[in-house]
């Protein structure tokens, strides 16, 4: 195995483009270490991220969008207050994962590349319409978070591809996400279904919409069904209804250890009308 | 009464002293099983069958063998032959014979110079397997056309026709259940399920193993009880007993898990093969798959009540599987069942069932858990129906000291009564439930054990106590030993010192096993802190020149017992000791015996909870074990005896399971998918130690480390069950389960 720790992103993306065997970036290295541990995946080139200038910055833009650098730990966005008075839900859907330990490595970027249909951020990240930045050997380009994941363990990033930060649009007035999980015990576990919604309000009446739920199809699903059956609400208990028919309805989950078909479908609903709720207060407050 | 008040007067018992072990454990200091080396030490890997049940056609470790680093390939060939009963049955579960019997049952195993190496070699050992029929569910195992475990092998307590993989049955009570149930007013009658538990003890099994061509060997490992160790390594290595010195590590958990063999002859072997030391840290995977959960279990509980609360009979049917062997709990299921009751008709059976899983071992209590969930669920199920108390009902038919136990005998003193009266006065009892939150009680019960115990209290020269016990200590018993033999001498706390001997240096000590420490060990230290004060006094009464009788021994100074003995000022213990050498020789006190009298012990245990009716989840607002201790030596230790209890409990009762697919492979060999739980699943564990004194004890101690596990199951399906308005029968009561049965009944 073989370790790099390169400068920039370009150098990143030129040391992954030219590797042949077994490659992984390193973030938080809490997948990539665990994989290693338990002998899932032996990388033969392992490129850390870290020494790059600029991953650990959360930079607020002038028009209000966030740039929040690839190697930005859990607790570190934690820490953030006006990120947090902004996008509440992003924050702590990834707050969600792990213990405090974890807490102090793990990143958006490496939960979302990771692949995993549970990854805790991923759906509070499509909820918020946030997009990646990505450098690969044919230069930069941003894509959307849903964009990314194509199946389990697998995304769209092409060899080469890396990561180096985050975006969050402005969020604007009267704005407010939220991300809920279900697990069976209260810690240290993962999600059996996950749901986040980032909805606008404009008074009682709800201008905007995004759902996106974890952990009931091969990738994080956005569902469009969903929002849009907020749009035009005040939230009420015939659009919430709506909401949990339209996400039920979108799930293609597998029954295995974690959860049956049955039990995901019913509780994808559940979560998304109680993360409806919760995103509406924070945008009415 | 003159015991009781015997049992009150103390200076250091009844104390909460920091334990002795507690700095080394807080600061890495202390040494577990993983944490010793030896020069030139091996590292061992065991291959372990990916088939529930297969016959194993060849192994051919050739490729193994030559690798780099390779030291020592063993397999069944290089064990002891021609075992017999319980010792073959080890064997055979710690490397498979003729046939792969569970998913991660050892096949070979391997030392090589690192643990990559061996890791690597462990892939090149190749093993051809022929996939058999398996069977992991208790009821299907007893089916007609199962697949067979074990021809011959049901002992002959098994009635005519059933199943060959049903092994052993138990069958007891008195009067005829049939006459209490036509005298009731209500009988229910239900069928409840639970799943295998892990212990889930946090240190992986581990050792480090020396056996040399002149079969000596050196044994460093972690478990409950080495002398136990000693035995069975030198039976299935075919060396001396004697000839192997063991040495039992700190331990990380045990709960009954590491009463159990399942790596040190193999490491032995090896280091056999190898001629060198061979270190073996079992990974938490392996832990899982191959070291031994409880019991699963499928019964049929019958309770016949009157209007007016009265039990007028109840029988059961426990089926208990063990895995691929002979050993399910089911007796002491059964016998459990319902002990806390004073029946006038009463049976309970017992059927052991083998089936295509690891090898059960101790858990806690094994088998007085999973009973009392069935046995106290249909209790409240009468009590709601008949719209009784649950405390009251349980008291109005509760054993009392005379009355005949469900199992036979007549019972000594017992605390059931004392704890259902605290229960019932304890505040948490009578508090308001909040909304949609039910709340659940239980009682439960078990034997406790004593054993065969050999202490050694030895004085140094500056008065200060060594204290050599053979139970290794698993719940802060060191602690308690250093207090009984404070109190005894009458010497500080932080005088006594007290160490778990070798096996070469104590007489046979039984595993720490049935609550029995600190009444064993604790009763022998006693006896041998009395036996080191005769000492004592003799030599002051020969200093005197006075008789030994005419001295006493008081606050930790010989004195002349009265005026006619003499006027000498008090011989404190330093200055005794300081003399020793000139005076006798080394003083030391020692104590080897079986004792009898180990008190049972009962608790009740309260809970609420709260389920969230659109998930099934469900939370744990608040939970009070009330258990009779007999005497609480160090009262902390009781309670953090209480407190785990009812923490495993509630494991067991919510999310802990042994998940297997349908080709019979473990599906949750870690801690992310088998959910022991998390500090914030659980509530403040309040206690009540209620102390009913044990006559077989000097101070009246009764284990406690087991019965605090008997109630919760029950207790806390009692909770959910009336929180969620719908009787929950199968464990563990996953939110998947709580959902279905809310919408069943919808
Ligand atoms: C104890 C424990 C608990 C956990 N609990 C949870 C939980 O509750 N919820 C949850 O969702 N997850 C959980 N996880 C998984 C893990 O912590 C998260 O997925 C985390 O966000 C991964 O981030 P990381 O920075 O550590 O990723 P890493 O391990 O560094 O990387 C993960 C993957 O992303 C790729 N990657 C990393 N950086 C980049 C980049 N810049 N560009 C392209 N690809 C990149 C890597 O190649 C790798 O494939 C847990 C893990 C552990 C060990």
């Amino acid at each position: 195995m073989r370790y790099h720790t390169p400068s920039s992103f370009e150098d990143a993306s030129a040391l992954a483009a030219a590797a042949t065997g077994v490659t992984r970036f390193l973030a938080g290295g809490t997948d990539v270490l665990v994989q290693l541990r338990s002998d899932l995946v032996t990388p033969d080139d392992l490129i850390d991220i870290k020494q790059i200038a600029g991953v650990r910055d959360i930079t607020r833009r002038d028009d209000g969008s966030w740039r929040i650098g690839a190697a930005v730990s859990g607790a570190e966005l934690a820490e953030h207050e006006a990120l947090i008075a902004e996008w509440p839900g992003v924050v702590e859907a990834l707050e969600l994962i792990g213990s405090t330990q974890i807490q102090a490595r793990c990143t958006l970027v490496g939960n979302l590349c990771n692949g995993s249909p549970a990854a805790d951020s991923v759906p509070a990240m499509i909820a918020a319409g946030a997009t990646v930045s990505v450098v690969g050997p044919e230069g930069a380009r941003e894509i959307t978070v849903e964009g990314v994941p194509t199946a389990p363990g697998v995304t769209s990033l092409g060899p080469g591809e890396v990561v180096s930060a985050v975006n969050l649009p402005p969020r604007g007035k009267g704005g407010g996400d939220a991300y809920l999980r279900f697990i069976p015990r209260t810690e240290m576990d993962i999600a059996v279904v996950g749901a986040g919604v980032s909805l606008s309000r404009e008074g009682d009446t709800i201008t905007a919409a995004r759902v996106a739920l974890g952990a009931v199809a091969p990738t994080v699903l956005l569902v469009e069904e969903a929002g849009a059956a907020l749009v035009g609400s005040t939230l009420d208990d015939a659009a919430l209804a709506t909401l949990a028919r339209a996400a039920e309805a979108a799930c293609r989950p597998i029954s295995d250890k974690r959860g049956t078909v049955e039990f995901r479908t019913h509780v994808a609903g559940v979560l998304a009308r109680r993360a409806a709720r919760i995103a509406y207060d924070r945008a009415g407050a | 009464m003159a015991f009781d008040e015997e049992t009150n007067g103390f200076k250091v018992v009844g104390t909460r002293p920091d334990r002795p072990d507690g700095i080394d454990k807080v600061t890495g200091r202390a040494r577990f099983g993983a944490d010793v080396t030896a020069p030139g030490m091996l590292h061992a890997v065991i291959i372990r069958s990916p088939h529930a049940h297969a016959r194993i056609v060849k192994i051919n470790a050739s490729r193994a063998e030559a690798a780099n680093g390779v030291k020592a390939v063993v397999t069944r060939a290089d064990f002891a032959d021609g075992l017999e009963g319980e010792n073959w049955n080890i064997l055979e579960n710690l490397m498979a014979g003729e046939r792969a019997l569970y998913d991660g049952h050892a096949v070979a195993a391997i030392a090589a110079t690192s643990s990559l190496a061996a890791r690597d070699a462990a892939r090149l050992v190749e093993v051809e397997y022929e996939v058999l029929p398996h069977v992991t569910d208790v009821d299907d195992a007893m089916q007609e056309g199962a697949p067979v475990i074990r021809e011959g092998a049901a002992d002959g307590s098994v009635p005519a026709g059933m199943h060959p993989n049903v092994v052993r049955c138990h069958d007891s009570g008195h009067g005829d259940p049939e006459e209490g149930f036509a005298e009731a007013d209500l009988v229910i009658e239900e069928r409840f399920t639970t799943e295998a538990t892990h212990q889930g003890y946090i240190e992986p099994h581990a050792c480090l193993g020396t056996l040399g061509p002149d079969g000596r060997g050196e044994l460093w490992c972690c478990t409950q009880g080495h002398w136990n160790v000693q035995k069975v390594c030198a039976a299935l290595l075919d060396v001396e007993t004697s000839k192997l010195r063991v040495t039992a590590s700190e331990i990380g958990g045990g709960f009954g898990g590491k009463t159990a063999v399942f790596i040190e002859p193999v490491a032995l072997a090896l280091s056999r093969k190898a001629n060198r030391p061979v270190k073996l840290v079992m990974p938490r995977a392996d832990v899982f798959r191959a070291t031994g959960p409880t019991a699963s279990t499928s019964m049929d509980v019958k309770i016949g009540m009157k209007k007016d609360g009265t039990i007028s009979g109840a029988s059961g049917v426990f089926r208990c599987q063990g895995g691929a062997f002979p050993g399910a709990p089911m007796e002491f299921t059964a016998m459990c069942a319902f002990a806390p009751y004073a029946l006038r008709h009463v049976r309970q059976i017992g059927f052991d069932v083998m089936t295509n899983r690891p090898k059960q071992a101790a858990y806690r209590a094994p088998g007085s858990p999973m009973a009392a969930f069935a046995v106290e669920s249909v209790i409240d199920e009468l009590c709601n129906r008949l719209g009784l108390d649950p405390i009251d009902v349980r008291l109005k038919n509760a054993s009392r000291e005379g009355t005949k136990a469900s199992f036979g005998p007549s019972w000594d003193r017992i605390g059931l009564v004392e704890t259902l009266e605290a229960a019932k006065e304890h505040p948490h009892f009578s508090a308001p439930l909040a909304e949609g939150a039910g709340r659940g009680i239980s009682c439960g019960f078990w034997f406790n054990h004593a054993g065969e115990t050999a202490v050694q209290l030895a004085l140094s020269e500056d008065g200060t106590v060594q204290l050599s016990v053979g139970t290794p200590d698993i719940g802060g018993s060191r602690a308690s030993m250093c207090m009984m033999a404070a109190e005894e001498l009458g010497v500080p706390y932080d005088d006594v010192r007290t160490t778990i001997a070798d096996t070469a240096t104590l007489g046979y000590n039984e595993i720490s096993h049935g609550s029995r420490v600190t009444y064993a060990s604790g009763l022998a230290t006693i006896e041998a802190a009395r036996d080191t004060v005769k000492k004592l006094c003799k030599r002051a009464a020969d200093k005197w020149g006075i008789d030994a009788e005419a001295v006493e021994w008081r606050d930790g100074c010989a004195i002349p017992s009265g005026p006619n003995a003499g006027d000498f000022d008090p011989m404190p213990i330093k200055e005794i000791a300081s003399r020793m050498g000139q005076t006798g020789g080394p003083i030391v006190g020692h104590f080897e015996a079986t004792p009898e009298g180990a008190g049972v012990s009962f608790a009740t245990h309260i809970v609420d909870a709260e389920v969230d009716r659109e998930t099934g989840a469900t939370t744990v607002t608040r939970y009070t074990v009330v258990q009779d201790a007999g005497k609480a030596i160090h009262p902390s230790y009781v309670e953090g005896q209480y407190q785990g209890g009812a923490a495993q409990g509630i494991g067991w009762a919510l999310n802990e399971e042994y998940i297997y697919d349908d080709d019979g492979r473990l599906q949750n060999a870690g801690f992310l998918d088998y959910r022991i739980p998390v500090a914030s699943d659980l509530p403040m564990i309040d206690t009540v130690i209620v102390e009913v004194p044990n006559p077989g004890h000097p101070y009246g101690v009764r284990g406690v480390g087991e019965t605090s596990i008997c109630p919760p199951l029950a207790a806390i399906a009692n909770a959910v069950s009336n929180a969620a308005g719908v009787r929950m029968q199968d464990l563990p009561m996953r939110p998947s389960r709580i959902l279905g049965a809310l919408k069943a009944r919808s």
